[in-house]
């Protein structure tokens, strides 16, 4: 059984006039024990999956339709109390900026505590003793000290390691990581992956990473979702996608970074900008910054398609697929 | 050599420093302590003892870790902050002390870009009104029919609609923002730019276009840039020259390629295995140890010692000045100096 399995999910923000869809019916898995990267610009949907999936969008937010199997348990139908029992227990969430994510007023044992006991019936001094352990399992030196420090009084990649902590306390079969070193510093960040990467192997545990960064989702990845204004247009193995994107959109985006042209010359660059939620072009939504857009790409959204080891949503991949099949065919 | 001299570097920074007091009044900075009541002024060394040079055209890249000093030289030298010590000079002229009008030469020659387009465009002012202010100001002989022109000129370099003046800064998309940012420092015709990180706060397809205006300007009008950055693979493909900053202090300066094909420092080392390349299939870089010192109380010695796999007890109280290497490159290190760097590798593959 998948751990997770997402079946047409749509996500709307109610506004004043009609509602804008963020999420137009996405649908993925994670297996257990699977790490999948979910890349995109700013605006494509990412942290709106994350959120999603955690039940966590608030007003005007909400899911429109579809649904999200949890160990086979629908999380759309279930009730606040038990959704309460899933979050931070079956499944946690990594957010982006360790400051804002830790209690400021709580010294890093009560928030480790008091998580640890709302979900379980535990003596204070036994919760005290599994916080430990979890601090020194992310390499907190001095992990005794660090229980009755506030978080001001840590470093940046030192809190991080405490949120992933946190969010490993209760033994959780999903972590959903949204972006979870964009605000630390490359060494750290360099620390922080190896560290996510080690938990998720040795505990089993699905990682769902959250990022715009394609070194890191080639890193530590094995399966990758790309997503461009709400739709994943392309998935599949990391290795794959890196080393042979399908999409004009992948390819633009892996095309665009430094270190694929030779210094001093021009970036590939993906002309344009991604259209916002409420100017969302008919068709394709990529279309108006794509060269190989046709009159069909204008007018008809093009359907995921199995090429290989990657599905695509694309009509000329599709095209271009069929033309080799034909010529394969002939010869 | 003499900073008067004409043909020299264009911008010289020499023994720059720049320290922030902590206790910002009278009373804040009494402290009671062994029963006695004292004055005590605590400082943040964000600067201590820099000095390096930028040449005509080149586009030298400062990089280092948030914290490490690289946003106030950048300030410094586009005089928003003054320095502690040290002197700044550009095209052979002190420009650190002047002050009032005799700094507005200066203002149209040294031009700054930065990190966030949403807060450096002001919200209530048109594209238009953002791009006249500065042209009007600094070429007061122009008529409005001129300024109108070469505003559009401007605007159509950069590669935005000229008919786009009348919109203002919340209609248009964050790269949008960034090369009116870039625009507004144009118009004034600069020599000099000075780019605090102004693409970290956009999406990678949007860099690229931001990177490669950059680029362009540079050539259609013989722009120098000092860049701001902890983006490596941009310094690979931007910049000409790297100066490494930790803590305040520099680790390395090099000539782009001899940094990436021959890192000295282990600072520089660390940070260039830590960068994410697309052919790792796993994370493979230098572990650096240990956490970073606050700029409040530098320990004695070298900034770097605390992380530095080769550190020893020289390391611990005499600081490394910066001495050039054999391919040009200037390193800040003990450990390189003495040649115990080989030791040191076989050190940090066992971490």
């Amino acid at each position: 059984m998948t751990l997770l399995s997402v079946r047409d999910l749509t996500v709307k923000f109610g506004t004043r006039g009609t509602p804008v869809t963020a999420l137009h019916g996405i649908s993925f898995d994670v297996a257990r024990g699977e790490r999948v990267g979910v890349v995109g610009e700013s605006g494509a949907g990412k942290s709106i999956t994350g959120f999603a999936l955690m039940n966590l969008l608030s007003r005007p937010g909400y899911i429109d339709s579809g649904e999200i199997l949890f160990e086979g348990k629908d999380v759309t139908k279930m009730s606040d109390r038990e959704i309460r029992r899933l979050r931070g227990n079956r499944m946690a969430m990594i957010f982006q900026d360790p400051m804002v994510t830790l209690n400021p007023v709580l010294t890093i044992g009560q928030q480790m505590i008091e998580t640890l006991r709302a979900h379980r019936r535990l003596s204070y001094d036994d919760a005290r003793q599994i916080s430990l352990v979890k601090l020194k399992e992310v390499y907190i030196p001095s992990p005794e000290a660090r229980l009755d420090q506030y978080p001001h009084e840590l470093s940046g990649g030192m809190r991080q390691r405490i949120v992933i902590a946190i969010a490993l306390l209760l033994d959780p079969q999903l972590i959903i990581a949204d972006e979870p070193t964009t605000a630390l510093d490359v060494t750290i960040q360099a620390d922080i992956m190896e560290l996510l990467l080690e938990m998720c192997r040795s505990n089993m545990v699905g990682l769902m990473l959250i990022t715009h960064d394609l070194g890191v989702v080639s890193q530590v990845t094995e399966r990758t979702l790309v997503m461009y204004a709400g739709r994943i247009i392309e998935s599949g193995k990391t290795r794959a996608i890196i080393n042979d994107p399908q999409h004009p959109y992948t390819q633009g985006l892996i095309n665009a970074l430094p270190q694929q042209t030779p210094p001093g010359t021009r970036l590939r660059q993906i002309p344009g900008s991604m259209p916002t939620l409420s100017t969302m072009p008919p068709g394709c939504p990529f279309n108006p910054r794509c060269e190989l857009a046709t009159d069909v790409c204008r007018a008809r959204m093009p359907e995921i398609t199995q090429f290989g080891e990657v599905q695509v949503a694309c009509h000329e991949v599709k095209r271009l697929h069929a033309e080799l099949a034909e010529l394969e065919g002939a010869q | 050599m003499t900073p008067e001299q004409k043909d020299g570097p264009l911008l010289q920074i020499r023994n720059l420093e720049k320290r922030f007091d902590v206790d910002s009044g009278f009373l804040e900075s009494l402290k009671f302590r062994g029963g006695k009541l004292r004055r005590d002024t605590r400082a943040v060394h964000a600067v201590n003892d820099i000095s390096f040079d930028v040449g005509r055209g080149e586009a030298v890249c400062v990089v280092g870790e948030s914290g490490c000093g690289k946003s106030t030289v950048a300030r410094m030298v586009a005089n928003l902050l003054t320095p502690s010590g040290g002197s700044i000079h550009y095209d052979g002229q002190r420009i650190d002390t002047l002050r009032g009008k005799a700094l507005l030469p200066i203002r149209s020659k040294i031009q700054m870009v930065f990190q966030n387009p949403y807060a450096s465009l002001n919200p209530r002012m048109t594209i238009g009104q953002t791009l006249e202010e500065p042209t009007r100001y600094h070429n007061p002989g122009l008529g409005s029919g001129e300024i109108r022109d070469k505003i559009a000129k401007v605007m159509k370099s950069v590669g935005i609609d000229p008919t786009w003046a009348a919109r203002y800064s919340h209609e248009l998309s964050g790269g949008q923002r960034q090369r009116i940012a870039i625009a507004r420092a144009l118009t004034v015709d600069p020599e000099f730019i000075v780019a605090d990180e102004p693409i970290s706060a956009l999406d990678v397809s949007i860099q690229a276009q931001v990177l490669n205006l950059m680029l362009e300007m540079q050539e259609a009008h013989d722009i120098t840039y000092l860049f701001i950055t902890h983006d490596l693979s941009v310094v690979e493909h931007f910049g000409t020259r790297v100066v490494v900053l930790y803590l305040g202090s520099i680790c390395e300066v090099a000539d782009t390629r001899t940094l990436f094909s021959a890192p000295k420092h282990p600072y520089t080392k660390a940070l260039l295995s830590a960068v994410p390349s697309l052919n790792d299939d796993s994370p493979s870089h230098i572990r650096l140890k240990g956490e970073i010192p606050t700029p409040i109380d530098l320990p004695p010695g070298c900034p770097f010692q605390t992380r530095c796999p080769l550190a020893n007890a020289r390391c611990r109280v005499e600081k490394p000045e910066p001495f050039a290497q054999s391919d040009g490159a200037l390193v800040a290190c003990h450990a390189v100096e003495e040649g115990r760097t080989d030791a040191g590798m076989t050190l940090q593959e066992a971490v």
